[in-house]
């Protein structure tokens, strides 16, 4: 069973097979809902992790690239009354465009200075959708955008924009498996250990970095026009600065360098406001002291800290009946 | 082959090269000693494109590559390995010498995303050519360990491997044997006369001076900045200049 889990296909498979079945689990209750958006948060997880798990490279901006697919998504379909689905490539590959662009000058900072210049993009773009008012309809948000369709068939209902946003979600993990197991993951990995070494071996660490910050666009903006056309509804708070933040908590706490560690971290990070509700006006205080416990306990992350509190608590009980 | 001429370096008010020039010849191992602070891992670090001298120029084959940037250099067969070895620790031995091989091959994001079929051939191909090196500096019963968690002396190994690995014209070592025990540095010894076999010219700064008179053809001497002496270990070990720099009277 341990080597078999070793598998990189197999693991994926059983991941697949549990998120495919999900559902009938949830027998279409309300945290089907938040599992929508367990999708669409580990989408953007996978995009920052590459990024910053693996590269090292911090990104808090990248609310931002959400944001743009997201108002680009909905402007365009919704206002302009183009394909949801060529809008949603498009705007895609613009998005990314627009991050090679902007990560060409600010690439070359490192460390608090990368952070800095990453948050500025972030605050420019969201000014601008708070500011745009004709476009973006400014702070009361854009409403009207349609639910994607294939030829009759809507996704208009939970389940089905489920599988639709799972789906893309599998996808982009299967892809990012085979990418950081591959000469270009092993590229960001060395430029995360030592970028003069990374140089020395003749890997062009400026592109190298630029290309992978604006992958990690990409699937950013695939993300916001997911939700844009499942939410029909967006507004500039979704994408500010605090939601740039949750996402780099939600990478830390899942596991840094690990693919599915963002899939725990975004599911932690969405369950748990959900499941503190209990706690009524003291839930973001609970929220607050579980992530620094969790930071100071399971500096590796869920991923790498929960088996190892498996391993701990299963080694216990034998132990016990060693000494009678 | 490797061609240094009128090097100077300033940082800020300090001078730490000045016009220093020497050449170091095809399929030759050259040794560059002298006191600490004589200037030789400032040397390096402008032969290898990481630091941009004040003026001066190098060669390369007879190419001017002085302000060519690390990696394009390390493509053009200038490589280097480092005094505090620089390892990536999270990686095992074999995906270290398989950054060795970027350069030699060429699939970029999507096709590696889409493990394409040319990208899966030319994956094990590299895995390959990985393995090959490893064998060749002897370690390749380690290829599944985490390189952070080698020990001191088989991470030198490894460097060199990876350095190999980009099948470089011109290797240069920043002092190969600090921190190897005697019976390792011997082992380094013979590894250095293996690269030399497989027409790799060598260079290496070293404090070990019996490994230097033993391996290397030429000495280059640096005191203070300045060029003190050059020529065979013997001519060396003979100068006046050299002696009295080493014994403190200069």
């Amino acid at each position: 069973m341990k080597s078999l889990l070793r598998n990189e296909a197999v693991r994926f498979v059983l991941f697949s097979a549990m998120i495919l079945a999900l559902p009938a689990l949830l027998a279409g209750g309300y945290l089907l809902n938040v599992f929508v958006f367990v999708g669409i948060h580990t989408l953007l997880a996978v995009a920052l992790n590459l990024l910053l798990g693996y590269a090292g490279q911090i990104s808090l901006g990248q609310a931002a690239f959400f944001g743009l697919g997201a108002y680009a998504s909905g402007i365009l379909t919704a206002t302009y009354g183009q394909n949801p689905w060529g809008t949603m490539v498009a705007v895609a590959l613009a998005v990314g465009l627009l991050a090679f662009l902007v990560g060409f000058p600010i690439l070359k900072l490192k460390g608090h200075y990368l952070a800095m210049a990453t948050l500025g993009f972030g605050i420019i773009v969201y000014i601008a959708l708070n500011e745009a008012v004709d476009l973006t309809g400014g702070p009361s948000g854009l409403p009207g955008i349609p639910n994607l369709s294939l030829g009759s068939y809507v996704f208009d209902s939970d389940l089905k924009n489920y599988y639709l946003i799972w789906g893309v979600t599998l996808a982009t993990i299967l892809l990012s498996l085979n990418l950081v197991n591959s000469r270009i993951g092993r590229g960001l990995r060395a430029i995360h250990d030592s970028e003069v070494a990374a140089r020395v071996m003749g890997i062009r660490v400026r592109l190298l970095k630029v290309q992978i910050f604006a992958l990690s666009a990409v699937i950013s903006s695939i993300a916001g026009s997911l939700y844009a056309h499942t939410m029909t509804f967006v507004s500039p708070t979704s994408f500010g600065f605090n939601f740039s933040v949750e996402l780099v908590t939600m990478v830390i706490i899942g596991g840094l360098g690990s693919i599915y560690g963002s899939f725990l971290g975004a599911a932690l990070l969405t369950l748990l406001p959900e499941m503190l509700r209990a706690f009524q006006d003291y839930d973001i205080v609970v929220y607050g002291f579980l992530l620094i416990a969790m930071t100071m306990f399971m500096p590796g992350g869920l991923v790498r800290g929960v088996p190892e509190l498996a391993r701990r608590l299963l080694a216990r009980p034998q132990k016990g009946k060693a000494d009678a | 082959m490797l061609e240094v001429s009128g090097i100077t370096q300033r940082f800020g008010g300090v001078t730490a090269l000045d016009d220093v020039s020497f050449r170091i010849g095809a399929g030759t191992i050259t040794g560059i000693i002298g006191p600490n602070g004589a200037g030789k891992t400032t040397l390096f670090n402008i032969v290898t494109g990481i630091y941009t001298p004040t003026s001066g120029t190098v060669h390369l084959e007879g190419k001017n590559v002085t302000r060519h940037a690390p990696e394009r250099l390390a493509a053009q067969g200038m490589v280097r390995t480092f005094q505090n070895i620089e390892l990536f620790g999270k990686m095992t031995v074999l995906e270290n010498v398989m950054v060795g091989l970027h350069t030699r091959g060429r699939s970029g994001i999507l096709a590696s995303a889409l493990r394409l079929p040319w990208q899966i051939a030319e994956e094990r191909r590299l895995r390959e050519q990985a393995l090959h090196w490893l064998d060749f500096a002897g370690i390749s019963d380690l290829a599944e360990i985490e390189a952070g968690n080698l020990p001191f002396g088989k991470g030198r190994l490894l460097e060199i491997a990876r350095a190999m690995a980009l099948q470089p014209k011109v290797l240069l070592m920043d002092e190969p044997a600090a921190g190897l025990n005697s019976r390792e540095t011997l082992e380094l010894a013979r590894l250095i006369r293996k690269i030399r076999e497989e027409g790799v010219t060598v260079a290496l700064v070293e404090h070990d001076m019996e490994l230097v008179m033993d391996i290397c053809e030429a000495i280059v001497v640096l005191n203070l900045g300045r060029k003190l002496a050059e020529g065979t270990p013997r001519e060396i070990q003979e100068n006046p200049d050299v002696i009295a720099a080493y014994l403190g009277e200069g």
